[in-house]
C-alpha cells in the first residue's frame, strides 16, 4: 500500500532500533509510556518491543478510550438501550466492554436494538431513517472523536431531527495524564504522546509535562516506524539532559492544532467537574458534556439516565499497573477475580492492555522482556 | 543480552494457575447466546466443547471408550466405516445477508462450503441434501435463482443433490432464506489427515489470498459505506486436496479449509489439538490490495476474515516444496505460498513473525472482529 508500506520498512526499522541502542546507558533502565491505545495497538501488531533493547521497557498507558468507561456508564448505556423505542448506536469495540451485568453485546441477545456503527453521522442517518424510533449515540473517545460528534450535533440541531440523542462519555486527555503524574511513586522515563488527540489540539497542551514534572514528550504517529523514531528522540533528550514537547508526526499535527475542530468542541461540549475512569477513579475536569444551548440532544437529560455508580473492586491496581510501580501479576485480583472473560479494571478490558496481554501470552510475554 | 531475571515464587505460582485455567475444556457458562458464538473463536468453542460435544458424546455411552468418538474430533467432516467402505460425513447451514454478494451468492455457498469441508477431510464429495427454510414473502425470482445456483454449483463438484426439505417461516425470519447441506464423500486411499498428525517440523501451505469472501459480505451488507471491488473467493477446493494429495501422498498430514474466523481460526484449533505451536511469517500471506486497504481502514486483521474457497495444508517438510508447487498449478491457486511452520513450543501457541521484524502472538478471536475507533 503506498504511502504507507514505507513507514513499515523493516530495514528502516532495524537502523531505527540500532540508532536506540546507541542512545541508551547499558546499566540504565528506561520506561517509557505510550499514551495512547493507537500506539499500544501498532506496538502490538508490528512487534515494535522485539526492534527495542532490553532495558527500554514500554508502558502503556491510560489512552484506550473504550477500556477506560467505567462500569457504571457503561450500565447507563445498557439501561438508555433496553428502552423499547430505542435504537442504542455505538462504535465496534465499545460493544464488548464489560458493565457490571453484561455489556452492550449481551443486551442486544437480549432484545435491544443495538448497532454499531462507523461513524456518528451514521447514526445520525438512522435517526432520519426511522423517525418514530429514538435513536442514541453512545458518544465515547478523547478529543480526537469528540469533533466529529460534535459536529453531528451541529447538524442534528440544524435540522432538527428530534428523535437523535447523544449519551456524552468523552474525555480528555490532560487531566489523566496529569493525575499520573502527581503520583509520587511513578517510575517514567518520558511519554510517547498521543499523535492523533495532538491533531486535534496540538502539541502545547503537553508542555506541562516537560515544565512542571521534567518528563520529555516526543507526539509520535502511528506507524511502526514513528514510534520507534519518537523512541529515539526521547532517549535523545534524556542522553542530552533536555526536556521538551517534540512533534515527530509533523506531517499530521499543526503546533497549533486544529482551530476550527477546537471551535466546534468549544461551541458543543464544556467540561464535567469530575467523571470517573475505569481502574483510576474519578478524575476532575476530565470529561465532556453538552452545552446548555444542547441539551435537548443530551441522552441524560431526555432520559433521565439511572446515573449508575458502580465502584470498582478496592483490590483493582490498574492504577499502579499504569503507572509502572507494579507488574500485573503483582496486582491483588489479577487471574482470580480479574481475568479477560471477567475483567474489573482497564488493563484487562483491552484485549492488548498490560494484564490482558501478559493473562493471554503469559509465560511467551515474560520470555520476551527476559530475552 | 541482558542477565536472565529470576522469575519469583509468586510469578510462577500466578502463571501456574493460569495456564492450568486455559488448558481446561472451555466451560459453556454463558446466559444466552450472542452473536460471538457463532463467530468461530472463544465463545464458539466453549458452546461446542463445553456444552455439544459432552452432552451428545456422553449420551451414546461411548464417551470413555477406546475409539474416540468421531464427534470428538471435531474435524470438518467426520469419517465413518460402513462395512469396510472409508466415508466421509459433514453438515452446515448457511445464513448469509445479503443473499447476493459480489462473486456469489447463497446458493453457491451452500454447495461448495460442505463440499469443501469433504474435501479438507480427504474425502471425494459424492452426495449432499438440501434444506431449504424460506421466509414468508420471498419472491420466486430470487428463489428460483438460488437453487439454479445449487444445480450448476452440485453439476461443477460432481456431486447429485439426492435428498431434501422444505420450510417456510414467517415473515420477519430466515432474512429470505436458510439453506442446510449435508454432504456425503468417499474417502480417498491417500489421505491420512488428521489434526493429531501435525508435527514439529510440518510447513504451513495456504491455497491462495486471504480475506475476500468476509471481505466482499461486510462491504456488499453497506454498513460502512466504503466502495472497493472486493468479490468472494467462493471455489470449490477438492482440486487442490487432489493435486496435493497427488504430489505428497500421506505426507500431507492435515487440511482445514478457512472459513469463519479465517487463517487466525485454523491455526489456533490446529496449534491447540495437536499441542505444537506454529510461527507464521507475515510478509508470505498473500493479501490482495483491496482487501489489505479495506482491513486496514476498518481495523481489522484479514487473518480472522473468513474465506470460502482457501485451504491451509500441513505437510512433512520433505515434501513441502513438490506440494507447493503442485498446488501453485491448480486453477485459482497460482498465487499458493508457504506461510510457516509447525514447532514444538511454546504449545497451543501462534507466533507471527512481523513484516517489519518483530512477533506477535496470533491469538484465537474472541467474538466477531469489530472495527476499532483507537
Amino acid at each position: 500500500m503506498r504511502y504507507v508500506d514505507e513507514f513499515r520498512d523493516a530495514a528502516l526499522g532495524r537502523a531505527l532500533g540500532a540508532e536506540i541502542l546507541s542512545l541508551v546507558e547499558p546499566g540504565r533502565h528506561y520506561k517509557v509510556m505510550e499514551v495512547c491505545g493507537g500506539h499500544t495497538h501498532a506496538i502490538y501488531k508490528y512487534g515494535v518491543d522485539d526492534l527495542l533493547p532490553a532495558n527500554v521497557e514500554l508502558v502503556h498507558g491510560p489512552g484506550c478510550p473504550v477500556c477506560v468507561i467505567p462500569m457504571g456508564r457503561v450500565d447507563d448505556g445498557i439501561a438508555l438501550a433496553k428502552q423499547p423505542d430505542v435504537i442504542f448506536t455505538c462504535f465496534g469495540d465499545m460493544m464488548r466492554v464489560p458493565g457490571s451485568a453484561g455489556s452492550l453485546l449481551e443486551a442486544k441477545a437480549d432484545g435491544a436494538d443495538v448497532r454499531m456503527v462507523y461513524s456518528p453521522l451514521d447514526a445520525l442517518r438512522i435517526a432520519k431513517q426511522n423517525p418514530d424510533r429514538e435513536v442514541v449515540f453512545f458518544a465515547i473517545g478523547f478529543e480526537t472523536t469528540a469533533p466529529s460528534t460534535a459536529l453531528t450535533l451541529k447538524r442534528a440541531k440544524t435540522e432538527r431531527v428530534a428523535n437523535f440523542s447523544c449519551i456524552c462519555s468523552h474525555v480528555t486527555i490532560v487531566p489523566p495524564l496529569r493525575a499520573l503524574l502527581e503520583s509520587p511513586d511513578l517510575r517514567l522515563d518520558g511519554f510517547i504522546g498521543p499523535g492523533h488527540v495532538a491533531t486535534v489540539v496540538g502539541a502545547r497542551p503537553f508542555e506541562f509535562i516537560p515544565a512542571d514534572y521534567g518528563k520529555p514528550v516526543v507526539i509520535a504517529g502511528f506507524e511502526p516506524l514513528d514510534i520507534l523514531q519518537s523512541i529515539a528522540m526521547i532517549l535523545r533528550q534524556l542522553q542530552e539532559d533536555r526536556c521538551e514537547v517534540e512533534n515527530q508526526y509533523k506531517r499530521v499535527v499543526p503546533d497549533e492544532g486544529n482551530l476550527r475542530a477546537l471551535e466546534v468542541l468549544a461551541e458543543v461540549f464544556e467540561l464535567r467537574p469530575h467523571f470517573e475512569w475505569r481502574g483510576l477513579g474519578f478524575i476532575s475536569h476530565s470529561g465532556l458534556k453538552l452545552t446548555p444551548a444542547y441539551a435537548e440532544l443530551d441522552a441524560e437529560v431526555r432520559f433521565g439516565v439511572p446515573g449508575v455508580r458502580v465502584a470498582d473492586p478496592k483490590a483493582c491496581q490498574c492504577g499502579e499497573v499504569l503507572k509502572g510501580v507494579i507488574k500485573p501479576w503483582e496486582c491483588k485480583v489479577f487471574g482470580t477475580a480479574c481475568t479477560p472473560e471477567r475483567p474489573i479494571g482497564t488493563c484487562m478490558v483491552s484485549s492488548e492492555g498490560a494484564c490482558a496481554a501478559y493473562y493471554n501470552f503469559g509465560r511467551f510475554a515474560r520470555e520476551r522482556e527476559v530475552v | 543480552m541482558a542477565e536472565p531475571t529470576i522469575v519469583s515464587e509468586r510469578e510462577e505460582r500466578i502463571l501456574g494457575i493460569i495456564e492450568t485455567a486455559r488448558a481446561k475444556r472451555a466451560k459453556f457458562r454463558d446466559e444466552r447466546i450472542t452473536m460471538a458464538h457463532g463467530a468461530g473463536g472463544r465463545a464458539t468453542q466453549s458452546l461446542i466443547e463445553g456444552l455439544l460435544v459432552p452432552t451428545l458424546v456422553a449420551d451414546t455411552g461411548r464417551g470413555d471408550a477406546d475409539q474416540a468418538p468421531a464427534l470428538a474430533e471435531l474435524d470438518d467432516a467426520a469419517g465413518i466405516t460402513i462395512d469396510g467402505v472409508e466415508l466421509a460425513l459433514t453438515t452446515d447451514s448457511y445464513v448469509v445477508r445479503p443473499l447476493r454478494f459480489p462473486g456469489g451468492s447463497i446458493g453457491e455457498l451452500a454447495v461448495n462450503g460442505t463440499v469443501n469441508d469433504l474435501a479438507v477431510s480427504g474425502a471425494r464429495p459424492r452426495a449432499l441434501s438440501l434444506s431449504l427454510v424460506l421466509e414468508e414473502g420471498l419472491a420466486a425470482e430470487d428463489l428460483r435463482a438460488e437453487v439454479d445456483a445449487i444445480a450448476l454449483t452440485a453439476l461443477q463438484a460432481g456431486v447429485e443433490v439426492v435428498t431434501g426439505d422444505t420450510k417456510v417461516v414467517e415473515r420477519g425470519h430466515a432474512d429470505g432464506m436458510y439453506v442446510c447441506t449435508t454432504g456425503l464423500g468417499r474417502l480417498d486411499p491417500r489421505a491420512r489427515l488428521a489434526p493429531a498428525n501435525v508435527r514439529p517440523g510440518d510447513r504451513v501451505l495456504l491455497s491462495g489470498s486471504i480475506g475476500e469472501h468476509g471481505m466482499a459480505i461486510m462491504l456488499a451488507r453497506g454498513e460502512f459505506e466504503l466502495d472497493a471491488s472486493i468479490e468472494s473467493d467462493t471455489a470449490q477446493l477438492w482440486p487442490a486436496v487432489d493435486a496435493l494429495l497427488d504430489a505428497a501422498g500421506s505426507d500431507v498430514h492435515c487440511l482445514r479449509d478457512a472459513t469463519r474466523g479465517g487463517v487466525a481460526s485454523v491455526l489456533n484449533e490446529l496449534a491447540r489439538a495437536a499441542s505444537v505451536a506454529m510461527i507464521v511469517r507475515e510478509r508470505e500471506i498473500p493479501v490482495e490490495p483491496a482487501v489489505a486497504g479495506a482491513a486496514e481502514i476498518l481495523g481489522i486483521d484479514p487473518m480472522y476474515v473468513a474465506n470460502e474457497g482457501k485451504l491451509v495444508a500441513f505437510v512433512a517438510p520433505e515434501h513441502a516444496d513438490r506440494a507447493l508447487g503442485a498446488l501453485r498449478c491448480v486453477p485459482g491457486c497460482e498465487c499458493a505460498a508457504e506461510i510457516g511452520e509447525v514447532r514444538s513450543e511454546p504449545p497451543g501457541m501462534v507466533l507471527v513473525e512481523t513484516s517489519f521484524g518483530g512477533r506477535r502472538v496470533m491469538d484465537q478471536l474472541v467474538g466477531d472482529p469489530l472495527p476499532r475507533i483507537c
